[in-house]
């Protein structure tokens, strides 16, 4: 732990003489800062977006998880006998709340985007459909599909799972997207970060010759840049985290039609999470520069 | 203090520049180093500091083979031998009182003010304290690189051509400071291809010349 800790006090502790001996190089500077930025806004994005999803995939599927659906089925004449049937095993079911058969106008409702207002649904084999409200512990679907064989053979109960299940993975996948952004966000900023390293290093090749003529050793020359290029990236990050931030601010607020949309973006202590950016970014540039700049030490001469 | 024992040295591809070397620097003595250019002088200089290995034999610094010693012990023997190139390399950025303090800052030793004032007028440079390296004339930057190699207080001074860009008087100037160095007891070793400059030397100290002729060092003398 010390090990790792060592080095990130030290770059901590300002160094104000260790900074001067390497010039300022404005383009190496410049570069960090905007790559560092620019990728802090893609990664409050992909973090927005991953939050966003996963919370609108759970959403939909706790909705899902807490109903089921009977679909009866069955002879004209006996629908209604096995319709009272099943309310009647319903309302002995551990774990049902509530249950209740839709309205002939409830069903027409359903069925209306697809055949239009006029369908005369009491007049055809429409299966009856009752739904069902699950309490907190839900019941036992296997014991209830076994009850309804054997005592109203014509009802089909629906619960949900092959709806579930997919929107359940949807998340998962959706999630590892993110993750997988926000990590493809990371190594981008440590490949932008260890190429304005590596300029800054070439270009100041004589400085480090210079300081190694006078006996700088090389965690000494390393350290002025990689404390520089460490800063650089935490200020950039910073900037592109509180750009990012204030863009997912300004969207639309959340309304029940915007739907998806104007679900994007942080909710509670999610709010928080954006913060970790600049110092994850400091991180990577520390490690990157660290990296380029013994790996050139080494092969200078 | 340093000491070559059958050293070689090439830089790969043609033979060794530099073949069975055998040289001791003792405390307290002055050496010229001559020969042709090319001979091979200023890569003799960077193996007394650890700059390159030999190829071939053993070099030893301050009681170390240099094969032996890790980056940071070779960072640590520079800081005993004061090195000044022909080529003087200073930070421009930097001032020149920052440039002579820096192998104190590199080091973490803190610079006293008083100290690094007498020295910059030992050199002769008092009035050019806050001037940029590229605002100093060649003399101006042979002498603060010789005040920048002091300031350690090294055991051993190698100068690489040190006057070779200046006039005669300012050579006679840089000599004097070099010998003044050398009668407090530090070692010198200058390599130089001015014979003028060896023979006025040797009017004030006692030096011993080595040449490299055949790739080989030899002491001179009788010659000079």
């Amino acid at each position: 732990m010390n090990r790792f800790l060592a080095p990130i006090l030290a770059l901590l502790s300002v160094d104000t003489q260790a900074d001067r001996v390497v010039p300022p190089t404005g383009f190496t500077a410049r570069l960090t800062v905007f790559a560092s930025g620019a990728m802090a806004f893609l990664a409050v994005f992909a973090l927005a977006l991953s939050l966003a999803t996963g919370r609108l995939a759970e959403q939909w599927s706790d909705a899902l998880a807490q109903s089921a659906t009977i679909r009866v089925a069955a002879p004209e004449g006996q629908v209604d006998q096995q319709v009272l049937a099943v309310m009647e095993i319903l309302q002995t079911t551990p774990g049902v709340a509530d249950a209740r058969v839709l309205t002939d106008d409830e069903q027409r409702a359903l069925l209306e985007p697809w055949f239009g207002p006029d369908l005369p649904v009491e007049t055809l084999p429409i299966p009856r459909l009752i739904e069902i409200i699950e309490d907190g512990d839900g019941f036992d679907p296997e014991g209830l599909r076994q009850r309804l064989a054997g005592e109203a053979p014509g009802a089909i109960l629906d619960d949900h799972s092959r709806w579930r299940e997919p929107l359940v993975r949807a998340a998962g996948r959706l999630r590892l997207l993110g993750g997988v952004s926000i990590a493809l966000i990371a190594l981008t900023t440590a490949a932008m970060i260890t190429l304005a390293a590596n300029a800054a290093l070439a270009a100041n090749d004589q400085v480090i010759h210079v300081l190694r003529l006078v006996g700088a050793r090389d965690r000494y020359i390393a350290g002025a840049f990689v404390r520089r290029f460490t800063l650089r990236a935490f200020a950039g990050a910073a900037i592109g985290m509180l750009a990012g931030l204030l863009a997912i601010l300004l969207l639309p607020s959340a309304d029940v039609g915007g739907g998806f949309l104007t679900g994007l973006g942080f909710r509670g202590w999610h709010w928080l999470l954006p913060l970790l950016i600049p110092p994850l970014a400091a991180i990577v540039a520390f490690l990157a520069t660290r990296q380029a700049a013994n790996t050139t030490l080494r092969e200078l001469t | 203090m340093i000491e070559f024992e059958e050293v070689s040295y090439g830089y790969g591809g043609t033979g060794p520049l530099l073949s069975d070397i055998n040289l001791k620097l003792a405390p307290g003595s002055f050496h010229f180093l001559t020969g042709p250019s090319g001979a091979g002088k200023t890569t003799l200089i960077k193996l007394c500091y650890g700059a390159l290995v030999p190829t071939q034999g053993r070099a030893v610094l301050f009681d170390q083979d240099v094969r032996q010693m890790s980056r940071d012990d070779i960072a640590e023997t520079r800081r005993k031998v004061g090195v000044v190139h022909q080529d003087v390399q200073f930070l421009d950025h930097l001032t020149l009182a920052e440039n002579v303090a820096l192998p104190l800052t590199v080091s973490g030793r803190a610079t006293e003010m008083q100290d690094l004032g007498d020295l910059l007028g030992w050199v002769g440079l008092t009035g050019q304290v806050e001037a940029r390296p590229p605002e100093l004339s060649g003399g101006e930057r042979q002498r603060a690189a010789l005040a920048r190699a002091v300031i350690m207080s090294p055991e051993v001074i190698l100068a690489d051509e040190p006057t070779g860009n200046v006039d005669w008087d300012m050579s006679q100037r840089l000599l004097k400071l070099l010998i003044e160095l050398n009668r407090m007891g530090k070692t010198v070793l200058i390599a130089t291809h001015d014979m003028n400059l060896i023979r006025a030397a040797k009017a004030q100290v006692q030096a011993r010349v080595l040449r490299i002729s055949d790739h080989r060092v030899q002491l001179a003398g009788a010659d000079l």
